[in-house]
């Protein structure tokens, strides 16, 4: 017998040559993130958007029409409009903010310094630790009785115990207080996108730039910054979409308060359609981001390319 | 001398601005351990100085954490959810972003920025929908909701982060692996990943860590004590109607909040490569 030697014949699987073949082999990779995704934030959305012309409660859910009779309701309350108000000013200021701090800082880190490791490692730890644990610390910073800042205040003389600030508790500094929060949060991401930007800029050019006769603002500002525009620009989409839509903050530090003067869409979405359980109104109130999210997306995206080009 | 006095000044502010900088973002880290590690009869004593310790420090905060509390329940929930999210993750987003690396021409662009902008579609606009899949799936308050939701963000940002390493990984090794006998899904598994296990396990990392810092669906579908996650419980159930435990608080912040941090750093340069990779090639 001679089949000892015998090479055992493999099935050759149909599959096989189909998996060798790179497009298959990609649509095939590509279907599980495609099909997760699809099921459970493409539904959802258009889930959100039915909800929002249907007169869906969470004790009465029916699948009525009612076209867009729910945007009419949200946009004739008054409050719903200072929402609107706070959510633009939250957004814009604690992003212009975080980003001059970003951009400040990133011009101190990227001088060579003893310690410097140690610095970054500190720095980056707004943007790294849980946003809600962080707002914790900060509710207690800002606490109407044991605040430090207002023992510090009072130390120095500069208030009495009887006038010192209740931050949380008035509308204008509980205001402040989460455009500052949440700009301390975003800008070590700014920090590390402008130094990622930075250091990818050649050299040479710098130097060019020099022998030219640039000084140190030109260099910065004629030079840099224009260079690390679209680095600068994703970081930018990053900051308001999250800040846009962010709740977080609010409903840990102020619950919207003092008589919604902290109240943002993200917050009153969440107030409306699951605390008080009216989830059309809700997904109303939520789509009204939906616009200016597009319009900033859509605008970074297509300043970005153009840049490329 | 007047060099001397310029170049003192400018080292000066240089060191001023540093200083600020630590200060303003370590500050409220500082206080957490403070405050945890405080009696309360001294952290509630406006003559004191707030800054160090009256009274000897105390470990009672951490004890009352985690023997009247339910902090080690939380703990090992996140730790279950991470585990649970991290895996499927794996499975959705190496295969995706190796695939949309590979991918040519305008389809494999325009699948890339689609991935891009779901990462960016808000929790704050899909709670609601999701909240009513959650119950209609039965898995209303209970953490199995949040490893079912949580990878509809982890998903894309990591294969996000995967495209941009496999973007920078040369495609002549996996075709050398295909004229020695492979097949081209096996090059894939047996070259390109074991090749990419650096920026797996930056992946790992930082999908752990997104799920530590999710705060919204965990509100929203979690109601239950025992079912919350540690970052969720800590900032809820530490709050008995107005009275805050503050010592608890913080010391429960400060433990979640460790890890987090080092992770963070030790990760940062990859993840930056990595993020930063996908958009300018």
């Amino acid at each position: 017998m001679v089949s000892i030697a015998e090479p055992i014949a493999k099935p050759a699987s149909p599959f096989r040559f189909l998996l060798d073949r790179r497009e298959v082999l990609n649509a095939v990779l590509i279907s599980p993130a495609i099909l997760y995704v699809f099921l459970l934030v493409g539904l959802p959305f258009l889930l959100a958007i039915y909800y929002s012309v249907s007169a869906y409660t969470l004790y009465d859910p029916t699948w009525r029409f009612v076209g867009i009779q729910n945007f009419l309701d949200v946009l004739k309350n008054p409050v719903f409009l200072r929402t609107l108000g706070n959510t633009f000013l939250f957004t814009f200021a604690s992003n212009f903010l975080g980003l001059v701090m970003g951009k400040f800082g990133a011009f101190l880190l990227l001088q060579p310094f003893r310690g410097r490791r140690i610095v970054r490692a500190l720095v980056i730890l707004p943007w790294a630790v849980p946003i809600a644990l962080a707002t914790i610390a900060w509710e207690w910073i800002f606490d109407s009785l044991y605040s430090v800042i207002n023992w510090t205040l009072i130390a120095l003389g500069i208030v009495t115990r009887a006038d010192a600030p209740n931050w949380l508790g008035s509308p204008g500094l509980a205001m402040l207080c989460i455009i500052i929060i949440n700009a301390w949060r975003f800008f070590p991401f700014a920090i590390v996108i402008f130094l990622a930007g930075i250091t990818a800029v050649p050299q040479d050019v710098i130097d060019a730039a020099t022998v030219d006769g640039a000084g140190f603002w030109r260099r910065n500002y004629q030079i840099i910054v224009p260079m690390i525009l679209p680095i600068v620009a994703i970081g930018l989409i990053f900051g308001i979409v999250f800040t846009f839509t962010d709740l977080s903050i609010v409903f840990l530090l102020t619950n919207g308060g003092p008589a919604g003067a902290t109240s943002v869409l993200g917050f009153e979405g969440f107030q409306v359609g699951i605390a008080s359980g009216d989830v059309a109104h809700g997904a109303a109130i939520s789509l009204f981001m939906l616009p200016v999210l597009l319009v900033v997306v859509i605008g970074m995206l297509r300043f970005i390319r153009r840049r490329e080009i | 001398m007047q060099r001397i006095i310029a170049f003192a000044t400018r080292r000066t502010l240089f060191w001023l601005a540093i200083a600020f900088f630590v200060f303003v973002c370590a500050f409220p880290f500082y206080w957490m351990v403070i405050t945890s590690f405080k009696e309360n009869s001294d952290l509630y004593n406006v003559a004191n100085v707030p800054f160090w310790f009256t009274e000897p420090p105390t470990l009672e905060h951490f004890r009352y954490l985690f023997e009247q509390t339910l902090f080690g329940r939380w703990l090992l929930n996140s730790a279950i959810i991470g585990v649970c999210v991290t895996t499927i993750t794996l499975l959705a987003a190496v295969p995706g972003g190796y695939s949309l690396a590979r991918m040519t021409g305008r389809s494999g662009e325009a699948l890339g920025i689609g991935v891009f902008l779901t990462y960016l579609v808000p929790p704050s606009l899909l709670f609601l929908p999701l909240s009513r899949i959650v119950a209609n799936l039965g898995l209303q308050n209970s953490m199995w909701s949040l490893v079912l939701v949580y990878p509809t963000f982890t998903i894309p940002f990591c294969t996000w982060l995967m495209m941009g390493f496999f973007k920078a990984m040369p495609i002549e090794i996996e075709e050398a692996a295909i004229v020695d006998g492979c097949s081209l899904f096996g090059a894939f598994v047996r070259m390109t990943i074991p090749l990419s296990l650096p920026a797996i396990l930056t992946v790992v990392i930082f999908t752990f860590t997104l799920t530590l810092q999710e705060f919204v669906y965990a509100l929203t579908f979690v109601s239950s004590s025992a079912q919350k996650p540690v970052t969720l419980g800590v900032v809820t159930d530490l709050i008995r109607g107005d009275v805050f435990y503050w010592g608890e608080l913080m010391a429960g912040a400060l433990i979640a909040s460790v890890p987090v941090g080092i992770a963070y750093n030790l990760f940062l340069d990859r993840f930056i490569s990595g993020i930063t990779g996908g958009a300018v090639k």
